[in-house]
């Protein structure tokens, strides 16, 4: 059984859609059952394959037989081991702690919702998991395409336009990547990413192989909302459903960097990446571009979801910059961030999916006097928030640590400007939704009746999944030595030092 | 100015691509009316597959099918044969490229039952007005 974990994990989600799309037909309820026993199941395998990869190494999977590089092949190494895990996780979490808030908002259409649910978790893990780079664009569809179908199917009326413009957006950036695999496989003949990288070597000179890279690039960067491309992105996140924006605002975006960071170190060697294809420099301008807008951005709006959705573009933009400063301490910053933000993004965003649930909206004036009355909840938004800021013991002030770092010794100061920049404007964005919460008196319009509101949270299944949650900022943190040391140094190539 | 030509005429699959794609690109910038913008969604879809199907072709090569009983497999010149691995590919992308469209074509009809019109100004203008009322 330990052997087929790297299928298992994909298909369990994918054949548990269909279960519950038939379910949804004899009994509405059944529906999220099963879907926390799939995503249970696929999340555990995720943890064998990591445990497998801890102790050999890597671990791969020949679909139907075929050997690679004409069948597909599943490939786990260290650093998909790691989002691989990350994504299960925090999709299961999500699914239970949005169980209410997906109870209401979608009543008749809960079969729907599920099925598309374990859609997308399907796609995620099979890009993360896949070592084929074909199969990686039919995933990336199958994630965009329910993901669509989750974040156009709430109520809110603005969600239909706004996720139209980002099926625009998604489409040509999966186009642009299909485009670059085109050309990798008209000079190379393959399309399994281990063989591309073995026959690349000899044409690295070659004109269409930099423009294969530059394509997918440009494609997998306006899937991820990277500076110039992120227009898509937070009107179709802030209209969506809660249930759906906590699903997809942490895992779309990560899983893009991750596909980002393999086409850089494994499809396209470091020595390729970092030296023939001179990139460095501009890439990280604009990732400088896209921290210190999305952080402008941010502090324009009135919106609690909305601004967290910047907040998403400016997160981006470390991850990129990290992955391209060309050195060691980046590139850990970069992988580490992937986890730490996946985790702080799902905690601001079920706060907000809490807040949504108890007061219906959350726009600034939503929020007044919420810490009296939702305290366990606002309680888990400083947690997230102080992540975010990058305070320690959170883990967030460990992967800002390694990307500063990476920075300096990359000789990048515009970067590290633009990180401290950053953090300074969380700490305006964040402390001012924490002084709304705490000392302007809920419902301000009747003055002088001046009572305080009692204490109205949200219920049990949605606040413990967020302490976990939150209490994970903190461990993670606390572990970040293991995990650098045992997971993410190990992922990254020698080629990088 | 020959030389231009000839590189045009030699390579004429790719700069066909490259006109459609650049079409459909234009058309979902510029065009203001949703459908037209899938429309040019879809030509730029269509283009990468032709760019695809395009590259399997060899000149006076015939459909991979290949003639051997078992056991008496003859060697194979590989020139005689079209690859057949693009367009194998590019059944899988028809298939979603047709999916995007549907899913596009029913956000459209949600987007038209909603304003009752396709047009985007028109539809900015009325959520517009309507955040302007709260």
């Amino acid at each position: 059984m330990s052997t087929q974990y790297p299928a298992l994990l994909v298909t369990i989600p994918l054949l548990s859609g269909f279960v519950i799309s038939a379910a949804g037909w004899l009994n509405r309820r059944l529906c999220f059952y099963i879907a926390v026993i799939a995503l249970a199941g696929s999340a555990f395998s995720c943890f064998g394959v990591l445990l497998q990869v801890l102790q050999e190494g890597h671990v791969t999977y020949h679909l139907g037989g075929w050997d690679p590089p004409w069948g597909i092949e599943y490939y786990v190494d260290y650093l998909n081991g790691l989002v691989l895990v990350v994504v299960s996780t925090v999709a299961l979490v999500n699914l239970i702690a949005t169980k209410r808030s997906v109870e209401e908002e979608f009543q008749e259409k809960i079969g729907p919702f599920y099925t598309l649910y374990a859609f997308m978790v399907t796609g995620l893990l099979g890009i993360v998991v896949t070592g084929d780079a074909f199969n990686l664009y039919v995933l990336l569809e199958i994630t965009a395409l329910s993901g669509y179908g989750l974040l156009g199917m709430g109520k809110n009326d603005r969600a239909t336009l706004s996720t139209l413009n980002y099926l625009y957006m998604g489409t040509i950036g999966a186009c642009f990547y299909l485009l670059g695999i085109g050309y990798l496989y008209i000079v190379t003949g393959s399309l399994n990413m281990r063989d591309i990288a073995q026959i690349l070597p000899s044409l690295y000179g070659s004109k269409a192989v930099l423009a294969a890279f530059i394509i997918c690039l440009v494609g997998v960067w306006a899937k991820m909302a990277f500076f110039p491309f992120h227009g898509w992105l937070p009107n179709a996140y802030t209209h969506a459903s809660s249930a759906a924006s906590s699903l997809i605002a942490p895992l779309v975006t990560k899983v893009m960097i991750y596909v980002m960071i393999r086409l850089m170190l494994t499809i396209f060697t470091p020595a390729f990446t970092f030296s023939v294809a001179q990139l460095s420099k501009p890439v990280v301008w604009l990732a400088v571009a896209a921290i210190v807008m999305g952080g402008i951005f941010a502090l324009a709006q009135r919106d609690l979801k909305k601004m967290l959705t910047y907040i998403i573009v400016a997160e981006v933009g470390y991850m990129v910059g990290g992955a391209w400063l060309g050195n060691r301490a980046g590139m850990t910053g970069a992988i580490l961030h992937i986890l730490n933000d996946a985790l702080m993004t799902l905690c601001v965003f079920l706060v907000a999916g809490n807040i949504v649930y108890k007061v219906k909206g959350c726009a600034f004036d939503d929020l007044k006097g919420l810490m009296r009355k939702m305290p366990f909840t606002m309680g888990a938004f400083v947690v997230g928030a102080l992540s975010i800021i990058g305070v320690p013991p959170t883990c967030g002030f460990f992967s800002k640590w390694y990307l500063i770092s990476g920075a300096i010794q990359a000789g990048q100061y515009a970067f590290v400007v633009a990180l401290l920049f950053s953090s300074l404007v969380n700490v305006v964005l964040f402390f001012r939704v924490i002084e709304i919460g705490y000392y302007e008196p809920a419902g301000s319009h009747h003055g002088h009746e001046h009572h305080p509101e009692p204490m109205d949270e949200a219920p049990l299944t949605m606040l413990v999944p967020l302490f976990i949650v939150a209490a994970g900022l903190i461990l993670v943190g606390l572990y970040t030595g293991d995990i650098v040391n045992r997971i993410i140094e190990l992922a990254i190539p020698n080629g990088i030092v | 100015m020959e030389d231009i030509v000839q590189t045009v005429v030699a390579k004429y699959n790719y700069w066909i691509y490259i006109t459609l794609m650049m079409m459909g690109l234009y058309a979902m910038i510029a065009k203001n009316n949703l459908i037209k913008k899938i429309v040019g969604m879809n030509i730029f879809q269509t283009a990468i597959i032709l760019f695809y199907v395009s590259i399997g072709v060899k000149k006076g090569a015939t459909i991979p099918i290949i003639k051997a009983l078992h056991g008496h497999h003859e060697a194979i010149n590989p020139a005689e044969y079209m690859n057949p691995l693009p367009h194998v590919l590019m059944l899988t992308a028809i298939v979603v490229g047709v999916a995007t469209l549907g899913v596009a074509l029913a956000f459209a009809i949600r987007v038209y039952n909603r304003y009752n019109t396709l047009e985007e100004d028109e539809i900015l203008s009325q959520i517009r007005t309507k955040t302007e009322e709260i």
